[in-house]
């Protein structure tokens, strides 16, 4: 008896024509996440692809932990690989299945059989595997509707499988199979949030962070590290490019009314991003603004920030209540290391009373007092960057 | 150059300590409670390490119980002397500008139903005496006071709390803070009428995860730990003996508190003068502060980017406080400053090590971080 991983794809199967692309995406993913957890050979067939660890030093239940975060799997389970025989499935079942319902009451079997020549029917093996698991399990009872554990039985082409309930995967497309976009990143609660929804959609992040020492510090460049390693834990490497920022803020700072500060630095922050991204060949930039949140965020304000883009800038938490997007960065282990309290570029000149309403007009009067183009170049050309990866 | 102003926060490990540290390691790494001839080496190294922790503070061996440092000490002697009194008084007095391990084990027996008294400070964080004498009154069971702030460096009236104990015909038990203290000046609990002192390892350039409490003979405080017999039950636990003989190596290497003093006020002094030269700076602590510990404000330069800009240049300083954002320090609140000298804050604490020639870096340091750093209003 073996142990594998049977994993089901998400929308995946619907996506006709394309579906063969889909799947090599993501199993080029899980091959690439489960590298460093040890030799594992990946088959597809019929939707559903099976993980198989290839020698005794993979490490099955860290591998487990990693497919239960990869995008474009709706759901998985761990299995026993047993041959196709009867006498054989029954007695693996009784004991791969032990420890699971020793602890509950009722259970139904379901039964698949892709083999059709395998000699009993799907209704036959659900009858045989119910009546033997009852018998050496008598506390339990039978209940189709509403059963503690599904116990599944899946005669396929080379092996039977046999699993309890299938757990939820992470939903969303493969990474990658959407494109490429770049996340700008501060170090708050919001962007690694907008990241994983994105990347949840099937894009490969590139993040672009904005770094002003002395008015930031190593710490918070840190912290955005901690951030997005744990952010690539479902997006696979992100490869981060940091911004020297300590110029512009100053220029701003000492040229601009104080009260449209936010929004210029925004527009500096958008040109330079836009620059980086599409040296990357990103198509689009992500920020994890939401209406309303702060000054910089009201519709006005993001006009004037949207008016110097070219691309197409994603907003996931557009809509979105706070409380809302810090349900989402626990779950994602992001909100501890959020709110770590380190200065970051986008509160060093917070001015008091920032504009809520700027008009387009206004800002750009404004920015006429900064060499927009030399700071942008200047930036785009002090940027470094370094590669992410949690694994 | 490499400047290391943040001996308020640790201390740089003397030779003696590291080899004394390397040394248990190596060549008496038994334990102390075992019978054979590797526990009773341990078992002397760790009698002789106490005879110096003792020595130091003029006190007997047995006075001395080993802890893992200044956190632990202040939480065991604070619950540890109010359980022990509980049936005596409810009222604790101390101060409004303790350190946290202090602070926090206060509100937490507040919580719990004791009456907790925390006297307010002045502007140069100091307590008045005559408000001292006043809080303690014949249901005070414990009074617990720092002896130097590690935030200021202003030195503490100590020795009143046992005068105002007799005053007010009070049982209490007086405990003593003594971190910031130990090593830097002239510290005997006895002479300063103290049943419980806190001292700690690495502010006196010993390891880390090593400190003791003093309990003066015949006081008795109820243990935090359960489970063994070491350190009289005040404190179970297999003894760190590494860290232990480090400290005990570090306390006696260190040297006449009072002659270093002098050496450590003329740096002090000459310090104070350059930055007096720069303009938009006040110090905040008081003239006759422990002059180991400088506290300043350079004004409309927030402490985080000053911080960053010094440690570029290899100069270590630090906030004071937590280094957290819009927190600000509570003793420096607790002593009324404006808001333009709680947001500069800098901590600048000196060790014997310091010298010249980092403080010369020091100024210029800050000299040049006033021009370059964007100002806020």
């Amino acid at each position: 008896m073996k142990e594998v991983i049977l994993i089901k794809n998400g929308e995946l199967a619907l996506k006709g024509l394309n579906r063969r692309t889909f799947e090599d995406m993501l199993v080029k993913n899980m091959r690439r996440r489960l590298e460093s957890a040890g030799k594992f050979n990946f088959t597809i067939a019929q939707s559903t692809i099976v993980a198989e660890p290839m020698d005794e030093f993979a490490d099955f239940d860290e591998a487990v932990s990693r497919i239960e975060k990869i995008f474009g799997i709706a759901g998985f389970s761990r299995a026993a690989a047993v041959e196709k025989d009867m006498e054989t499935i029954l007695r693996s079942a009784e004991e791969y299945l032990a420890p699971q319902l020793l602890g509950i009451r009722s259970f139904k079997v379901e039964a698949k059989r892709s083999d059709k020549k395998f000699p009993l029917t799907s209704p036959e093996i659900c009858r045989e595997t119910g009546g033997y698991l009852l018998r050496k399990f008598p506390h339990l009872v039978v209940d189709v509707h509403n059963p503690d554990l599904i116990v599944t039985v899946e005669v396929r082409d080379n092996y039977a499988y046999i699993h309890g309930t299938q757990l939820k995967g992470a939903g969303g497309m493969p990474t990658g199979s959407a494109g490429r976009a770049a996340i700008l990143i501060s170090g708050g609660i919001d962007s690694p949030v907008a990241a994983y929804m994105m990347a949840k959609r099937g894009l490969e992040l590139i993040a672009i962070h904005f770094a002003s020492p002395p008015y930031t510090s190593e710490r918070a460049e840190q912290k955005v590290h901690s951030l997005l390693k744990q952010v690539s834990k479902y997006s696979g490497r992100i490869t981060l490019y940091v911004v020297p920022f300590t110029e512009t803020q100053e220029q701003i700072k000492d040229n601009c009314p104080e009260d449209i500060f936010t929004v210029i630095m925004r527009r500096m922050m958008m040109r330079v991003s836009q620059i980086i991204a599409q040296r990357e060949h990103a198509g689009a930039l992500i920020t994890g603004e939401s209406v309303g949140q702060v000054a910089s965020q009201t519709m006005p304000a993001i006009a004037c920030t949207d008016a110097v883009c070219e691309m197409p800038v994603f907003r996931p938490l557009i809509g979105m209540d706070k409380d809302e997007v810090v349900a989402i960065s626990r779950k994602i282990d992001t909100f501890d290391i959020s709110i770590l309290p380190y200065e970051d570029c986008c509160t060093v000149f917070t001015p008091k009373h920032p504009k809520t309403r700027p008009t387009l007009d206004y800002v750009e009067k404004c920015e006429q007092a900064l060499e927009v183009d030399r700071l942008v170049k200047e930036a785009v050309e002090g940027t470094r960057f370094i590669h992410i990866n949690a694994y | 150059m490499e400047a290391y102003f943040d001996n308020s926060a640790t201390t740089a490990p003397c030779c003696e300590a590291v080899k004394a540290v390397a040394d248990a390691m190596t060549n008496c790494w038994g334990n102390p409670s075992s019978l054979h001839r590797s526990g009773n080496a341990a078992k002397e190294l760790l009698d002789s390490s106490r005879e110096s922790i003792a020595k130091c503070l003029s006190v007997t061996p047995e006075e001395i119980f080993f802890t893992s440092g200044g956190t632990e000490s202040n939480n065991l002697a604070v619950m540890g002397a109010a359980y022990q009194m509980r049936r005596m008084g409810r009222r604790i007095v101390s101060t409004a500008v303790e350190h946290s391990s202090i602070d926090e084990t206060l509100d937490k027996l507040a919580e719990e139903g004791f009456e907790v008294i925390k006297l307010r400070v002045d502007s140069y964080g100091r307590i008045n005496e005559r408000e001292l004498y006043s809080a303690v009154n014949s249901n005070t069971i414990l009074i617990t006071m720092m002896l130097v702030n590690n935030e200021v460096g202003t030195i503490m009236p100590v020795q009143a709390a046992k005068r105002a104990a007799m005053a007010a015909r009070s049982p209490a038990i007086i405990h003593c803070d003594a971190v910031q203290a130990f090593g830097k000046m002239p510290v005997k609990p006895v002479s300063l009428g103290v049943d419980l002192m806190t001292v700690s390892s690495h502010k006196i350039h010993g390891p880390k995860g090593v400190g003791a409490i003093y309990i003066r003979k015949g006081v008795k405080i109820k243990p935090r730990t359960f489970g063994g017999e070491q350190e009289k039950k005040i404190r179970p636990g297999t003894e760190a003996m590494p860290a232990i003989a480090g400290f005990a190596a570090a306390a006696r290497a260190l040297p006449d508190p009072q002659r270093e003093l002098e050496h450590i006020r003329m740096l002090r002094d000459y310090m104070v003068e350059k930055l007096m030269e720069l303009d938009e700076i006040v110090i905040n602590s008081p003239p006759d502060a422990l002059p180991y510990v400088t506290n300043i404000s350079v004004l409309g330069i927030k402490s985080e980017p000053m911080l960053n800009f010094l440690s570029e240049r290899g100069i270590c300083v630090s906030s004071g406080s937590a280094c957290s954002k819009g927190k600000k320090s509570h003793v420096l609140m607790q002593m009324g400053l404006d808001r333009r000298r709680l947001d500069s804050p800098l901590r600048i604490s000196f060790s014997r090590y310091t010298t010249v020639q980092e403080v010369d870096a020091l100024i210029q340091g800050i000299a040049e971080g006033k021009k370059v750093i964007r100002a806020v209003k």
